[in-house]
């Protein structure tokens, strides 16, 4: 379903992202974890196709987001990071734009965005403007919008920061509903988060993968036995090191 | 034609988008109000719309160039600077569309606002022929070409929106740019640049002046050569307008 091969992005002398490569088949949820800027968003930018990347390529669902951007873009939904959306339009104004956008035709849209509202729970807020609604609201906006189109693939950049408890409950919910469906990206530095939505962890440090586990496989690198947290620590650690 | 519609995905979304977006919140009627009242003042009290003693638009007219200068950079300038602003440009850019289709869209929106702040001024077209009898061809071809000119002020009002994240900075510049494009023929301007530059440099800076082009339409000539330049230069500020709300994705 996804497929990233080389992925490589270099800011001046400074290389943000650096010979990523890793595949996501459907029914699979990866964690992509990082410390704040490793690359995480600069990464999931690029497989979105709203930053070119210097080297590489992705595949999403067999479209190259380098040479036929728009068909791989079209198997794509994706979450950019604080989930930006239209503060004066209404919920589902919003996504409407968005369906149209995409090129949905006037009779599939009232049903997508019927099935959206509902996968997100954010019928109750159907006649508020995004401007009055809450964080954890905005977010699931930004989710249901993501959706719209029924993508085979996901890219959700941090769908939880900033998120109260029962707020990230609810997200977290919503893509376990939609996982076995879906190839899906998470980029999240909340590390409880890790066991509760991914099958799968990739930690990325300075642009570089430095490791790719089960979530159970990540904690065991821990070499004090302190789980996940010890684990990132060593992980992210030791590449510092290396590079001072 | 199927290519074409294919260009133009994400007009009509980005089209109804902006539209409620300048309806739905007091921007287009604070506008479209002030622009009139701004009008009337120009015509009325510096023009002498009554004292002229002619049936005619003139005095109405001669303002155009100078408020839109003003008036239309203030109508564009959140196209595209809100959406950087906002980050939604990255859900613009994550969207399977070509650039035109969002350009454009953006583009008519703020000139249908324009539209209509123009259509309300039809009163003083009715006025004049209660009093008079106007050659009224003439005044629906300095309409026209009037509102073509409209559409080159927004154009390039659009495009600057399109390098900054901060409204106010996309009002000053493209005033600045709308100024240049629109004294571009007066004596004093062409002048200096004589002296600078030499005169084949100032009579080619005449030739991107919006004064000079509007000239012909307020002596009701239709002029093809007008026609042109104001269509070129809407085509070619959203050229620009593309390219520069692109270059996000180079970095």
């Amino acid at each position: 379903m996804l497929d990233i091969k080389g992925l490589t992005r270099r800011f001046g002398s400074k290389t943000a992202v650096d010979k990523i490569t890793f595949s996501v088949a459907k029914g699979e949820v990866v964690g992509f974890l990082g410390p704040n800027g490793a690359g995480k968003s600069t990464s999931m930018r690029m497989i979105a196709g709203v930053l070119e990347p210097d080297e590489g390529d992705v595949l999403l669902d067999g479209h190259s987001i380098v040479s036929n951007r728009r068909d791989a873009q079209a198997s794509l939904g994706y979450l950019p990071e604080g989930a930006p959306l239209y503060l004066d339009m209404t919920p589902p104004e919003f996504l409407r734009f968005v369906g149209s956008a995409r090129g949905m035709e006037k009779s599939a849209l009232g049903g997508a965005v019927d099935r959206v509202t509902a996968d997100a729970r954010i019928h109750s807020v159907s006649s508020q403007t995004i401007r009055s609604l809450s964080k954890g609201y905005r977010r699931r906006v930004g989710l249901a919008a993501a959706l719209i189109h029924d993508p085979p693939v996901l890219i959700l950049d941090e769908p939880t920061d900033g998120l109260d408890p029962n707020q990230k409950r609810a997200v977290r919910a919503l893509i376990a509903r939609m996982a076995p469906q879906k190839a899906i990206v998470i980029s999240t530095h909340t590390l409880e988060e890790v066991p509760a939505m991914c099958s799968r962890a990739i930690v990325v440090d300075q642009g570089r993968m430095i490791a790719d586990e089960t979530p159970e496989g990540l904690a065991a690198l821990a070499t004090d036995g302190g789980g996940l947290e010890a684990a990132f620590r060593d992980l992210t650690d030791q590449s510092v090191e290396a590079a001072a | 034609m199927s290519s074409l519609a294919e260009a133009l995905r994400g007009f009509r979304a980005t089209y109804a988008r902006e539209i409620g977006a300048y309806f739905g919140a007091p921007i287009a009627y604070v506008f479209i109000i002030v622009f009139l009242l701004a009008i009337g003042l120009f015509t009325w009290e510096m023009a002498g719309f009554f004292e002229t003693g002619s049936a005619d638009l003139a005095p109405f007219f001669a303002w155009h160039p100078w408020l839109y200068m003003v008036f239309l950079p203030a109508l564009a300038m959140r196209l595209w600077a809100d959406e950087r602003a906002g980050g939604t440009d990255e859900l613009l850019l994550s969207l399977p569309v070509r650039m035109p289709g969002l350009v454009l869209g953006k583009f008519f929106a703020a000139w249908t606002v324009a539209a209509v702040a123009l259509a309300f001024t039809l009163p003083m077209w009715i006025t004049v022929n209660a009093l008079g009898s106007p050659d009224n061809a003439a005044i629906a071809l300095t309409y026209f070409m009037s509102l073509l000119m409209a559409g080159a002020y927004i154009s390039i009002g659009a495009a600057i929106s399109s390098l900054t994240s901060s409204q106010v900075t996309a009002f000053v510049l493209s005033v600045v740019v709308a100024f240049l494009f629109t004294v571009a023929g007066w004596p004093l301007v062409l002048s200096g640049v004589a002296d600078v530059a030499g005169t084949g440099m100032a009579e080619a800076v005449a030739r991107f002046s919006f004064l000079t082009h509007f000239e012909g339409a307020q002596r009701g000539v239709l002029e093809l050569r007008a026609v042109v330049f104001f269509v070129g230069v809407i085509a070619l500020f959203a050229c620009l307008n593309g390219l520069w709300a692109t270059r996000k994705r180079l970095g």
